[in-house]
Order: structure tokens, then C-alpha cells, then sequence
């Protein structure tokens, strides 16, 4: 029972980052996902200075609203003229050094494992059990990850067209009316969401690869946005599952197994897709010089 | 304050005291004008003189530190489906994955409202405004596959997807070939003849007699405004390009020819 609850924490983690990370690449806005996943770290630590415990909800609301304070403060940067990349790098490796700091002078009486927040513990999932009732309904993490994905999937889905075109042509969006600003900060509200969700079980940094590797594979075997998420779902869940068995026979580190597993297929993509592959467009590239020839 | 015309008719576009600055430095110095119903007008004007910036502002895109705006009477805010916006090519980024057809559909978003779903009735109006365009059998091509033209038509069919009467054009003619320009411009008579008004910032000096009734000369402040014959003259030119400009004189209709300009 137990590798069926990791695989499912890992497929919903990975869909969950997977549709996010299709629209935050194609707004060149992969690292502010890097970005937000690492500034969680102080979000976590004052939640827990301040509420004393390590009940999820308060780490989630903690770790949220830094989310937001991270994409404010890089808009902010970036509109008073720092280069969009050096506001990145500032505000969350900024952030995440308070967080290390928050750690180092309240070790005594912090009981929070850095490791386990910057890597994760997908093996523990199932020891989490929520129970209603005296019945135990399953693990902490697959209800908060499950309930993430239904959010995130409903508001895309009701304001796709939205979303698709504030990340083509902003500026029509704007001119037609629609809140180009707000849809910005709904859609970093749940990578947020997505991010804080997902760090339990395999920790804030392979979040990252779960948010930006499947979508840009994805990328790589489409040209349609549609196909590009579905894609994408498929290629996380494919990861989770393939790294699951990977782990278990290699004995390694399970959320690390999943992201090695997403970057191979990733390689496979850029190698072999039918239209942006490099071995294929170099074959192609070959027949039509022999046809040519004759 | 009805912004009515001469002719009693109200206009389609009336701009008051528009000023618009980045930082500190003002780019576009308190702009007034009003335009004429079924007019082709172009803007003209040096690099770096607002042309674009004043489009911006006026579709409320770019914050403006004064200035009102009235369409056919009205703020523009409650008046967005009576306009089309054409923004500059390199504005978007076109290894986007999507198609032609699905580019102009988005056309019909600002009709759809808040949750509808473009449908049958938005692919039968898309493709209708591809063929007007003469890109009808493109209309499933990735659009990174389509020639700078091409694109530029793609993004002209959406602007008629819009349907809308007054239409905002940032450099159409920008980079475009030969047959791109002459189906862009068809298309523009084509409007006017509906009766709509068509905005568009224009670079090239040498076709702006042929293409425009109006001309706005910009050069941070009006310069000028009014019918082609009377507004592009050697003096307003050198006006707004800040005689930079060398002219050819001594043809048979004494029509100054210009041959060097610091447009791009």
C-alpha cells in the first residue's frame, strides 16, 4: 500500500506543478517559480515561531502569503528599473537566507528539520493519516494535494481563454478589458499554493523540477497550448510513477528518482520530437538533401 | 463636455490634455485632437516620439499622467468593443503554441464576456476574417511557421475579428513585403469604406500621400493634425522631425520629395 500512496502524491504533485508550469514558461517566468518555492522556507519558519506547532495549516498560510510577498517584491523591483532576472535573484535568495538565519538562531527550540523542508519526505506520506471519525481516510498529504489540484484545475478551466491570452498578448488582453494584473497574481497565488502543498513530500527545491521540467518536454511535442498541458500532466505522472520503481530498485531518494526521471524524458523530447527534435530535424534535414541530390 | 464635431456628428475619438510620462521625463506633452468618422489617419513621427506611447495611453495600456479619452462620446472603459487594437509584431512571442485560426479567435474574446468559451461561432468568424486577409489556408499552421507578412495578416485578421469601429494600428507596415503591404492597405480601404476609423503608426514618408486622409504629426507634442494635403508639408515635417530631414526639390509638380529621414 505504501508505493501506491507515494505514487499518488507524487502524480498529484507533479499535476499540480505540471499545468501551472506550462503557462509560466511561456511568460519567460520559470524562476519565479524557483524563486517562490525557495522564499517559502522563511514563511514556514515565523509561521511555526508563531503559532509553536507544526500543524500544516499555519505552514501553509505562513509559507502563501511570503509567496506573495516574493512576487511583489520582484514586480516592485522590476518596475522601479532592475533587470527582471537580478530582482529574482535578489528578493529570493534574500529571503531564503532569512529563512536559514530564522533556523540557525532558534535551533534550540525549533523542532523543523531543514532537510526535510529542502528535500522532502515522500516516503513518509502514509505515516500522516487524516481520520474522521476514528477512520482513517488516507494520507495528510494526498487530501491537501488532491484539494490543491481541483482549485487549480476549476480556475484555469473557467478562465482559460483569460490566462492564454494575457500569456500570448498582454497588451490586447488589457485592451479588451480583462485584469491582466490580477490573473498575473492569481496565477502566482497557485503556484504558491502548489509549491507549499508539494515541499512536504519532496521538498522545495525538486519542486522546481516538477514545475518546469514536464512543461517544457511538453513544449517540445506540441503546438497546441491544450495538448501542451495535457502533455504535461502525462509526463509528471509518468515521472512519479517511473521514479517510484527507479527509487525502490536503486535504493535512492524517491522525489530525486522523479525529477531524474522527468530530465530523461525531457532529454528524450529534445533529442527525438517529430517537430522540434534534434535528431529528427537533422534526419529530416538529410532526406530532403539526398532528394535534392537526385 | 460633448465632444461633438462641426458637423454636429459625434466623433469616434476625442483625446483631451493627454500627457504620459516613464520616470520623470514626459514623452507625450499634452495631446488634444479629434478625429474625423471614416478616416484613414496615420501618425507620423521621429523614433522615440510617442507615437506609440499616445496609442498605449489612450487604450488605457500605459498610465497617463492627465489627460480624458472619449469614444463616440463615452470613456473608454465602456466602450471597448467598438475598438481594435493592432499591437507592434515583436510585442508577442510567436513560438507560442497555437495555430493561426486559434490567433485571430482571440479576437473574440472581449465579445465572449467572462466565461463563455469560444465555439463554433468564433472558429466560422475566424476563418471568415483569415480569408479576408487571403490566409485561409494557413489557418491550422503553427504560427512561428508563418513569414513576418504572414503574421502581420494573422494579426490584422484578429484586429477584424474585433469587429469594431475604431481600429488602433502599431506599425502594420513594419518589415512587411511587398504583397503583405498591398493587402494591408486593400484592407484599410476596405474598413473606411464601412465607415470605421483607423488609426496607424506609420514610418515610411514616401506612401503616407497615397495611404492617409489625415495626418498626426508627433513629435513628444502635436505638431500638426488635418487632411494629408494640407498637414504633410516640408514645414510641419521639418517641425516635427526637427530638420533632420532632406528634401528633393524642383520636380515637375513641385512636390517635395523626400529622401533622407530619421525614420527607421
Amino acid at each position: 500500500m505504501s508505493g501506491f500512496w507515494i505514487m499518488l502524491t507524487g502524480a498529484l504533485v507533479a499535476s499540480c506543478c505540471g499545468i501551472l508550469g506550462c503557462f509560466l514558461i511561456l511568460r519567460r517566468m520559470a524562476l519565479v517559480g524557483d524563486a517562490i518555492s525557495h522564499s517559502v522556507l522563511p514563511g514556514i519558519v515565523i509561521a511555526f515561531l508563531i503559532s509553536g506547532s507544526r500543524d500544516s495549516f499555519f505552514m501553509l498560510f505562513g509559507a502563501a502569503i511570503i509567496g506573495f510577498v516574493t512576487v511583489f517584491l520582484i514586480q516592485m523591483f522590476q518596475n522601479s528599473g532592475v533587470q527582471s532576472d537580478a530582482s529574482i535573484g535578489v528578493v529570493f535568495t534574500s529571503l531564503f537566507a532569512v529563512g536559514v538565519l530564522l533556523v540557525s538562531l532558534n535551533a534550540k527550540h525549533v523542532d523543523l528539520d531543514l532537510d526535510c523542508v529542502l528535500y522532502g519526505e515522500i516516503a513518509y506520506v502514509q505515516w500522516n493519516q487524516i481520520s474522521v471519525a476514528g477512520m482513517e481516510i488516507g494520507p495528510k498529504a494526498v487530501w491537501l494535494l488532491g484539494i490543491t489540484l481541483f482549485i487549480i484545475v476549476a480556475i484555469i478551466a473557467l478562465f482559460y481563454k483569460q490566462f492564454k491570452l494575457c500569456a500570448f498578448d498582454p497588451a490586447l488582453a488589457a485592451a479588451i478589458g480583462i485584469p491582466v494584473a490580477l490573473f498575473h497574481y492569481v496565477l502566482m497565488g497557485l503556484v504558491s499554493m502548489a509549491t507549499v502543498s508539494s515541499f512536504e513530500s519532496v521538498g522545495a527545491i525538486l519542486v522546481v523540477g516538477l514545475l518546469i521540467v514536464p512543461p517544457a518536454t511538453a513544449y517540445l511535442l506540441t503546438d497546441r497550448l491544450g495538448m501542451m498541458i495535457v502533455l504535461s500532466l502525462i509526463i509528471g505522472v509518468i515521472s512519479s510513477v517511473a521514479g517510484y520503481y527507479t527509487a525502490a530498485a536503486l535504493d535512492a531518494s524517491i522525489a530525486g528518482c522523479m525529477v531524474c526521471v522527468a530530465g530523461v524524458l525531457f532529454l528524450f523530447a529534445f533529442l527525438f520530437s517529430p517537430t522540434h527534435g534534434l535528431v529528427t530535424r537533422k534526419l529530416r534535414q538529410r532526406t530532403t538533401a539526398t532528394r535534392e541530390a537526385y | 463636455m460633448a465632444t461633438s464635431s462641426t458637423s454636429g456628428i459625434i466623433s469616434p475619438l476625442s483625446v483631451t490634455n493627454m500627457t504620459v510620462a516613464y520616470q520623470k521625463n514626459p514623452v507625450v506633452r499634452n495631446v488634444s485632437f479629434e478625429v474625423n468618422e471614416g478616416e484613414l489617419i496615420g501618425i507620423i513621427g521621429p523614433n522615440g516620439a510617442g507615437k506609440s506611447t499616445l496609442i498605449k495611453a489612450i487604450l488605457g495600456l500605459q498610465p497617463a499622467l492627465t489627460g480624458q479619452t472619449l469614444v463616440y462620446g463615452k470613456p473608454y472603459k465602456t466602450q471597448r468593443k467598438l475598438v481594435g487594437y493592432v499591437p507592434q509584431r515583436e510585442s508577442v512571442d510567436w513560438d507560442f503554441p497555437t495555430n493561426a485560426l486559434d490567433v485571430v479567435m482571440m479576437g473574440r474574446y472581449g465579445h465572449l464576456g467572462l466565461l463563455r468559451r469560444p465555439g463554433a461561432k468564433e472558429k466560422a468568424i475566424g476563418m471568415e476574417c483569415l480569408a479576408k486577409v487571403g490566409m485561409a489556408d494557413f489557418a491550422g499552421r503553427q504560427i512561428s511557421q508563418l513569414s513576418g507578412g504572414q503574421q502581420q495578416r494573422v494579426f490584422l485578421a484578429r484586429a477584424l475579428a474585433q469587429d469594431a469601429t475604431l481600429y488602433f494600428m502599431d506599425e502594420p507596415f513594419a518589415g512587411v513585403d511587398a504583397a503583405t503591404e498591398k493587402a494591408i492597405i486593400t484592407l484599410l480601404n476596405e474598413l473606411k469604406r464601412q465607415g470605421k476609423t483607423v488609426l496607424v503608426v506609420h514610418h515610411d514618408l514616401a506612401t503616407v500621400e497615397q495611404y492617409f486622409d489625415s495626418v498626426m504629426l508627433i513629435n513628444g507634442e502635436l505638431i500638426a493634425f488635418g487632411p494629408t494635403g494640407t498637414t504633410f508639408t516640408e514645414r510641419r515635417l521639418q517641425e516635427a522631425y526637427g530638420g533632420r530631414l532632406t528634401f528633393l526639390k524642383g520636380n515637375p509638380s513641385d512636390e517635395p520629395l523626400i529622401v533622407a529621414g530619421t525614420g527607421r
